[in-house]
């Protein structure tokens, strides 16, 4: 019992604590300018309590982590994505519009106009700056100079620093000889990071060798989407269907912004000839990888798996263990070993290849080829599966249907196609089904072998030849300039959709296999 | 069988046995010459399978030692190998450790408590499951970007993070341990909670401890999974010293760096411990394939 004891008293401090918790997070999601983010943990965690404070939703309790996971890991992303698919959310447009108008804003440049000279002088083994009004070689007495003069508290050169400026006579500093010039050289970049603050709080960046200038906002909001350039008075509107502003002659300023481009991503795939060309090769070619796939592995599977049934052949648990392996062995790993060993110069396989026949093909090279690699490799990685399915569909098959055959002085081929065949197809048929929907996203098989190389030549977006959907979204989204998220999402949502259908006609077809049974 | 053996009987098994041995030399052929080029000196040496000079340097780089070249230079370890296996058993172990327990759990409700929406949850477990994670990478990024800018632990290029997207994925594995629930009379428990037990006890100390075996079970399908999961760590994980196995190997062999013998060295290590529990468990594993796959 006191254990209970211990849990009812430790109950309401935990409670508190962990609510307490959640609440700040929620508020510094909220503090940073997203309350629809804030909303939707305030929901969660509020659920969360419920399920696990109220008796009503016991059940749930047990419910909660894995489907609280599910929704934020799996359900969520799912309908994240078909959204992303219709924004330009890319590298050049990361930032929302609030986020990238106030980045803008905070941009500033050295303005023209009475610049400060400075000298670095060494206090003890740090550094302090020494500011005065106009250029050091002005015909000024140093006296009136030294008045008027500032200087930095002492500092250590390097990263971004916010100084304050203090009066030279005030500080306490007796500024002894300057560094000469090559020290200021030397530490140039470290000074061009300073940002001084003057006592009436205007602020002066490093402007040259000699002279740090007053910091004049490169940008001031005219209204509401509407930035003029400080320096050249070029006023730049907000695009909000392109994501960037622009001016009248159509220059658009870095970084863009976040906006919804209703269908746009989907009429590039129909209508931009360039971006078609690729994909709809692409998307052929994972049609036909996918299925030629799962025929070759049902071909070799389902053989093995008749041939390993045949009871007069001995060692069959030995050859069923070896016949394993190529499952047993991590993907990532085999799928490496395969890359090096069909390397064309130095690979295993073009060495035996090269002595009996005195070939070298170009595996990697030569789209063909490529092709033809990648379904080998495919199918030696995936037909134990189907060996194993098979082999436990077959041995349910009733033996007396053999012994009837064997009466009516049956051929093994005959048996396979007349009894075997037609018996297992039907529980099959999902199972390959899901085997094709798995090979049609074998990301894995693609990045790791080829990384769907060789490529297209002058295609806009970098596309390979051996590249299926999901890798060629990948390298949109991850690889190689632009990063464009919104266009990975909208061939991502593609996908989703055949997926689905895929997996509906699945679901029909198993529940008719059950019925049957 | 009662079948008549005809006279080609022979000639068949013949046949049979020299199809079997071809094609198993096609299947192992790889996995031999990945050790045979482990032991072989240079990184781009060919030789014959059963190699002529035996060298340990690629193993020697593989587990962090650096060794003495021919010339006397000292040559370093291309990369953490033993680093990123350690990460990856981190990673898989805790990850398989959670998904275990929230499954398990998540799995006892479904078999034995009522509540509103069970079928549908369920099915609709089962569908969201078959929507692969490489789909959504681009939300995903996102979303764990936005994390980490609140709880930085929990972002991008941390493992924590990595455990979590990895937990989001347990549905299939609540439909297996539910399947085997399903075959433990309910009974059983009833005359636990008849003693007084609470739901809690009764799944605690009744029904859990007649489930280990499905648990280790899904504990190894899991860990496997986290292992060789690729596409999720690659864009969560960047930074060198944070990699797994499966993004790190990659390395090893970019065009121009092209390691491989110390690819050879550090597969062997890493994918030998995996084959051995992987076939070790064989037998459970494809009934648990076939349970948790189609029917429920």
């Amino acid at each position: 019992m006191g254990r209970t004891d211990w849990g009812r008293l430790l109950k309401w401090p935990f409670t508190t604590v962990t609510a307490l918790a959640c609440l700040w997070l929620v508020f510094r999601i909220y503090a940073s300018g997203q309350p629809l983010w804030a909303l939707a943990a305030l929901g969660l965690f509020g659920l969360g309590f419920f399920v696990y404070l109220s008796n009503v939703a016991f059940a749930y309790r047990y419910l909660f982590p894995g489907l609280a996971g599910m929704l934020v890991f799996v359900a969520f992303p799912l309908l994240y994505t078909v959204q992303i698919g219709f924004t330009n959310y890319s590298s050049s447009n990361l930032l929302s519009y609030e986020r990238a108008t106030a980045y803008l804003l905070e941009q500033t440049t050295p303005g023209e106009g009475h610049g400060w000279g400075f000298a670095l002088h060494p206090d003890g083994q740090r550094l302090r700056l020494v500011l005065a009004p106009g250029q050091a070689d002005d015909d000024e007495q140093p006296e009136t100079r030294a008045e008027r003069s500032l200087v930095t508290p002492p500092l250590a050169l390097g990263g971004a620093q916010e100084i304050k400026l203090e009066p030279l006579a005030a500080s306490g500093f007796k500024p002894g000889e300057p560094l000469p010039l090559g020290a200021v050289l030397k530490n140039r970049q470290a000074l061009a990071a300073l940002k001084l603050v003057l006592p009436d709080g205007a602020a002066l960046s490093y402007a040259g060798v000699r002279e740090f200038a007053p910091l004049v906002p490169t940008f001031t909001r005219e209204a509401e989407g509407v930035l003029k350039q400080t320096a050249t008075g070029v006023v730049f509107r907000a695009n909000r269907d392109t994501g960037f502003y622009e001016d009248g002659a159509g220059e658009r300023l870095q970084p863009g912004f976040k906006v919804g481009i209703g269908l746009g991503n989907y009429l590039r795939m129909v209508e931009d000839p360039e971006f078609r060309g690729p994909f709809i090769r692409i998307f052929v070619w994972t049609v036909v990888f996918a299925a030629l796939t799962v025929l070759f592995t049902l071909a070799v599977g389902t053989t093995l798996a008749v041939v390993l049934n045949w009871e007069a052949l001995r060692f069959r648990t030995v050859y069923r263990t070896l016949l394993f392996l190529p499952y047993a062995v991590p993907g990532f790993i085999s799928i490496l070993v395969f890359k090096g060993l069909f390397n064309q110069n130095f690979g295993e396989i073009n060495l035996i290849l090269n002595t009996l026949f005195g070939i070298k093909p170009a595996w990697f090279a030569d789209p063909f080829l490529a092709k033809v690699m990648i379904l080998l490799v495919n199918t030696w990685l995936g037909y134990p599966y189907i060996m194993v399915l098979c082999t436990g569909l077959i041995k349910a098959i009733p033996a007396d249907l053999y012994e009837a055959s064997a009466i009516a002085g049956a051929k093994p081929l005959t048996n396979f196609w007349k009894i075997t065949a037609p018996l297992i197809v039907k529980p099959l048929t999902p199972l390959l089904i899901a085997s094709f929907a798995f090979n049609f996203n074998n990301f894995v098989l693609i990045a790791l072998l080829t990384n769907g190389r060789p490529d297209f030549l002058n295609t806009k977006v970098p596309a390979g030849t051996t590249d299926i959907l999901v890798s060629y979204t990948y390298r949109i989204a991850f690889q190689d300039s632009g990063q464009n998220f919104g266009l990975a999402a909208a061939i991502s949502t593609i996908i989703f959709f055949l997926v689905a259908m895929l997996s509906m006609a699945n679901l029909k077809l198993a529940k008719v296999n059950d019925e049957r049974k | 069988m009662a079948i008549v053996t005809g006279k080609s009987q022979r000639w068949r098994l013949l046949g049979a046995h020299l199809f079997l041995i071809a094609l198993i030399c096609v299947t192992v052929f790889p996995l031999l010459a990945i050790v045979s080029i482990s032991l072989r000196p240079g990184n781009f040496a060919t030789g014959s399978l059963i190699p002529e000079t035996i060298s340990f340097e690629h193993w020697k780089l593989a587990l962090g030692i650096p060794y003495e070249a021919a010339d006397g230079s000292l040559v370093q370890p291309p990369f953490p190998v033993l680093r990123w296996l350690w990460n990856s058993v981190k990673i898989a172990g805790i990850s398989a450790f959670l998904i275990v327990a929230i499954s398990t759990t998540a799995a006892y409700a479904f078999a034995r408590l009522k509540f509103r929406f069970k079928t549908q949850i369920l099915n609709s477990m089962l569908l969201l499951q078959m929507f692969p994670a490489v789909l959504a990478l681009v939300a995903i990024y996102a979303i764990f970007e936005a994390i980490g800018s609140y709880v930085p632990w929990l972002g991008i290029e941390t493992h924590a993070g990595l455990i979590v997207a990895y937990l989001g994925g347990c549905a299939m594995h609540v439909w297996t341990i539910r399947g085997y629930f399903d075959t433990i009379p309910v009974e059983i428990e009833e005359c636990a909670k008849v003693d007084g037990a609470t739901h809690w006890q009764a799944f605690r100390y009744v029904l859990l401890p007649m489930a280990v075996p499905i648990l280790m079970v899904v504990f190894v399908l899991a860990f496997i999974g986290a292992v060789i999961e690729y596409p999720v760590a690659s864009i969560l994980l960047r930074q060198e010293h944070n990699l797994t196995l499966a993004v790190g190997s990659k390395y090893f062999l970019y065009e121009q760096r092209y390691l491989w013998g110390d690819f050879a060295a550090a597969a062997v290590l890493s994918g030998l411990p995996i084959t051995l529990v992987f076939l070790f468990a064989q037998k459970w594993i494809v009934s648990g394939l076939t349970a948790g796959g189609v029917k429920g």
